[in-house]
């Protein structure tokens, strides 16, 4: 069986899938940022769409709820002239016993040419595209804890658009980095791209040196972690770890975590602050940071569009090894 | 074989005065990526122009994109409002037609130009669209299994290639 790292290029080290950061090679990565780069003026235009996918039909599955990154796909599809397909599968056909193989076949039949796929289980976009025909596209939105690589890539497209120099970059992210995929396919990210410095920082229940990849600094106390940090990215604190046990309050981690105006001090004066949202104001991020000149979270947004629009563009552009 | 590819600088030197010709006083001059950037750059640079070269991306509207893919090259930037605009493209070798034809429905997504015009270097056999240039400085008969490429080298100065079509 061809490993997970092969799956998402073909022989011609062209990607065909987008499943994780891990094991994707820097000249894709960047082949990924310098193609949004292009996309991220369509808007700007007075027609706001290409025709790059016209006659291509995109279908959304989400197993897992997610309004906020569906409708990105939904909009990166759109103005790439694909035609749309959400499929709320949450609560039709896995509900009534069809696997996950029976439910894309079916799709599949309906010829279909990507599947943009978010499953609670890590690995499910992995079994779909061993099983997919050659001219057909998995991508990622989430699986898991294991990977959320167009998040990752609309992180690293946000970084490299206020702090060109990887090389010289101090990256710390903040927060449950023990149930993050984002934090995971993150780090992966910024270590192929070269940042100079990777801190992970949270509490002890929720970061320890055993989740994350050799190099990475762990730290306990946010001062030590953001101090001298070029790039703060925030995770959001899920409120259903604090009936884990994992965390006595949300009111307590504010205290300790939370990034206020007075704590971001500790970070260089033109450091950025990003979020993957949805936020959660008062628990890991002060609205006064937010909302202030440091924030980067809603060109997080636009960015996202233009990343998720190239990744599409690339892939459906390669086919698969037979 | 080289005695069929032309000395691209001698071609650009006859060139530069034709587009200087066609340019009036509220041409915008367009050059199409890469190499007709190029030579847009150029000219700007050369005919002392006041007003910015455009410079006009047909990746996003290829009829061959499903083949190709999408390459990261330059992106398209006007810096002119394309409503009511006089036009002139440029481009180093116009064959098959599918560039220009790709390039002008992006300059259509911005808006709708009162003219456009197109100059280039090279006109060559193969034209697979009903497509034809104001102005072409060298025509050429060349065999359909060789593509005619124009480089730039390190000072600047340009250079034509013929390779094996891909």
């Amino acid at each position: 069986m061809r490993s997970a790292r092969n799956l998402q290029l073909n022989r011609n080290g062209e990607l065909v899938h987008l499943l994780s950061t891990e094991g994707l090679p820097r000249e894709q990565l960047l082949h990924i940022l310098d193609t949004a780069g292009q996309f991220a003026s369509v808007s700007d235009r007075e027609v706001k769409k290409v025709p790059l996918l016209r006659g291509k039909s995109v279908f959304n599955l989400f197993f897992e709820d997610s309004t906020r990154t569906r409708t990105t796909f939904d909009i990166a599809a759109t103005r790439l002239s694909a035609d749309v397909y959400t499929l709320d599968i949450g609560h039709s056909s896995t509900s009534k016993g069809e696997s996950l193989l029976d439910t894309v076949a079916n799709l599949s039949a309906m010829v279909a040419d990507i599947f943009v796929v978010r499953h609670a289980e890590s690995g499910a976009p992995y079994l779909l595209a061993q099983h997919v025909a050659p001219h057909v596209h998995i991508i990622n939105a989430g699986d898991g804890r294991h990977a959320h690589p167009t998040q990752a890539l609309l992180d690293m497209y946000t970084i490299r658009h206020y702090k060109p120099d990887f090389s010289s970059l101090v990256v710390a992210i903040v927060g449950d980095i023990r149930h993050s995929r984002v934090a995971r396919s993150d780090i992966h990210a910024l270590r192929t791209l070269g940042a100079a410095e990777i801190r992970v920082v949270g509490p002890r229940t929720l970061v320890s040196a055993d989740m994350v990849p050799m190099g990475v600094r762990t730290c306990h106390s946010l001062q030590e972690g953001i101090s001298g940090a070029d790039v703060i990215i925030m995770l959001r604190l899920q409120r259903e770890r604090m009936h884990g046990a994992l965390l006595p309050s949300s009111e307590e981690f504010f205290r300790t975590y939370g990034l206020t105006p007075e704590r971001l001090q500790w970070a260089r004066p033109d450091a950025i602050v990003m979020h993957p949202g949805p936020i959660n104001r008062g628990v890991e991020i002060d609205s006064r940071v937010a909302d202030g000149p440091r924030s980067v979270i809603l060109p997080q947004v636009s960015f996202g569009i233009a990343v998720r629009m190239a990744v599409m563009s690339i892939v459906i552009g390669n086919e698969a090894d037979p | 074989m080289s005695g069929q590819v032309p000395d691209a600088e001698a071609v650009y030197r006859e060139f530069t005065p034709v587009v200087q010709a066609l340019l009036g006083p509220r041409t915008e001059l367009v050059g199409i990526v890469t190499g007709g950037w190029w030579l847009a750059q150029r000219l700007h640079a050369d005919l002392a122009l006041t007003r910015r070269a455009g410079a006009l991306s047909s990746a996003m509207h290829r009829d061959d994109f499903a083949r190709r893919g999408l390459t990261a090259r330059g992106g398209t930037e006007l810096p002119f409002d394309v409503d009511g605009a006089d036009i002139l493209l440029v481009d180093d070798i116009l064959h098959t037609g599918r560039t220009i034809r790709a390039a002008v429905n992006e300059l259509f997504d911005y808006g709708r130009p009162a003219r456009i015009r197109l100059a280039v270097l090279v006109d060559r056999n193969g034209r697979e669209l009903p497509i034809a240039a104001q102005h072409a400085q060298v025509r050429l008969a060349l065999p359909a299994a060789r593509s005619l490429q124009l480089g730039r080298n390190e000072d600047g100065r340009f250079e034509f290639h013929l390779e094996a079509a891909g």
